[in-house]
């Protein structure tokens, strides 16, 4: 390809010319190319980070109480604590302030698979085995994404409103969690196919839950923690 | 004695083919690839196994980094440039073509409005400098609500963050917001700002995160 013979044939004419081999060397044409390469290479990114839609409820709903309307039985607060602490509860506490100290009351836990993913999961079993079942028949490509997205919708809308088996979850960061442990907990509410969930902030009863069973001032308001320290 | 005769080799190798496939995968890179935005601060972004890819246009950009600092970014340079003379009419601000120029030109912007005058009239070098000095009460767009200042002269009348968000909507109507925030900044400081997109009544957007496998 790069060798242009110019074979001359006129052999019969006056200048005898000579047989000529152009051959052109490509080699720094090469060692240039492999230097713009490594120069896109290290200075592109590749991968186009994804996103995580998330949909905050909206003020005016809340200030019409419609938060109120959580079913207790199927209720599960999840509390992000510092430290990548992570707490839940079922129910609601007690009113008369016996959760506070009921040890059995507020659970520990950890992120992740054998944590809170394991217990989400147990909550959500029908939903979680139905739609895993769907995206096994839609990695066989026997239904469509769409189809898929379609059907997932329904087996949650049925196992929250007809069924009444799937929690609700109420997640609480509180001021002492980081961002990453409140994307790590959406991210598990996506594994775990969980329909409701909301992310709301963290209650005084809720902090109380967490100093009672931590004994770690930092979660108290300055106002409660002076009340404490009167007491 | 027989004389063994050597032929003589070419040690020649022809390099077109390899040439050809370096040429080849410089393509491929060129045009798969998308530069590095230059920040002003650099997040790590939390993983998560979402896998939606982040629309290419008509983006918002909120950038939270682990201090709380706020930047934003636009992909449309018209709408920039449309936005930053709004916020400015609500402080009574007026920039320069050139001035509104060399904001276009910004790929993430956070200078108090006060301040973004004096910050466009310097050189492009004198400019990343002043980002960088992230300890600067006069660097990150100002969200506080209450008038801020120091010894040296007021810094934010009021949430200057609020505004950006509502011009920029003003501007362009499909704008999707998208929150990149270190994964080591502490919930309240993207509380507030998710607070005040609630207030804007901005109750869907999106998280910036990178992807990974569910087992890990």
């Amino acid at each position: 390809m790069a060798e242009v013979q110019s074979n001359d044939h006129g052999e019969g004419g006056k200048n005898k010319q000579k047989k000529q081999i152009l051959r052109v060397d490509f080699t720094p044409m090469v060692d240039m190319n492999m230097l713009l390469i490594t120069f896109f290479m290290l200075c592109t990114t590749l991968l186009t980070p994804s996103t995580l839609p998330i949909n905050m409820p909206s003020k005016d709903k809340v200030e019409e109480g419609q938060e109120n309307k959580v079913r207790e039985s199927t209720a599960i607060t999840i509390l992000l604590g510092a430290d990548d602490e992570i707490y839940y509860y079922e129910g609601m506490p007690a009113d008369d302030g016996s959760s506070y100290t009921d040890p059995e009351f507020l659970k520990p836990t950890t992120y992740g698979i054998g944590g809170i993913r394991d217990f989400l999961i147990g909550k959500n079993r029908v939903a979680y085995e139905e739609i895993r079942q769907l995206a096994v028949q839609r990695d066989n490509l026997e239904i469509t994404e769409a189809e898929f997205t379609e059907k997932m919708r329904a087996v949650q809308d049925r196992v929250l409103k007809e069924d009444k088996v799937a929690p609700t979850i109420l997640i609480k960061p509180t001021d002492l969690s980081t961002y990453r442990n409140m994307v790590d907990i959406l991210d598990e509410m996506t594994i775990a196919n969980i329909a409701a969930y909301a992310i709301l902030d963290i209650a005084d009863g809720d902090r109380r839950l967490l100093y009672e069973r931590t004994k770690n001032l930092e979660y108290l308001s300055e106002q409660e923690r002076a009340e404490l320290a009167g007491a | 004695m027989a004389k063994v005769k050597v032929k003589k080799q070419s040690t020649w190798i022809d390099m077109t083919a390899m040439s050809d496939v370096t040429v080849l995968l410089l393509t491929f890179f060129m045009l798969t690839s998308t530069f590095i935005q230059n920040e002003p601060v650099t997040v790590t972004t939390p993983s998560s196994v979402s896998d939606k890819k982040i629309p290419e246009t008509n983006l918002l950009t909120i950038l939270v980094d682990s201090n709380g600092k706020l930047f934003m970014s636009l992909d449309n340079q018209n709408d920039m440039a449309a936005t930053l003379r709004a916020v400015g009419e609500d402080y009574g601000l007026s920039f320069t073509p050139a001035q509104v120029a060399t904001f276009q030109r910004q790929v993430m912007f956070g200078v108090p409005i006060l301040s973004m005058g004096s910050f466009l009239d310097l050189p492009s070098d004198k400019q990343d400098d002043y980002l960088k000095n992230l300890e600067s009460p006069r660097v990150g767009i100002p969200a506080g609500d209450t008038e801020v200042s120091d010894n040296i002269g007021v810094i934010a009348r009021d949430n200057e963050f609020k505004r950006w968000i509502s011009h920029a909507k003003a501007q362009n109507k499909d704008l999707q917001i998208a929150i990149k925030a270190d994964q080591q900044t502490n919930y309240p400081m993207v509380k507030k700002v998710m607070e005040d997109l609630r207030d804007l009544r901005e109750n869907r957007y999106l998280l910036i995160t990178s992807l990974k496998n569910s087992s890990d």
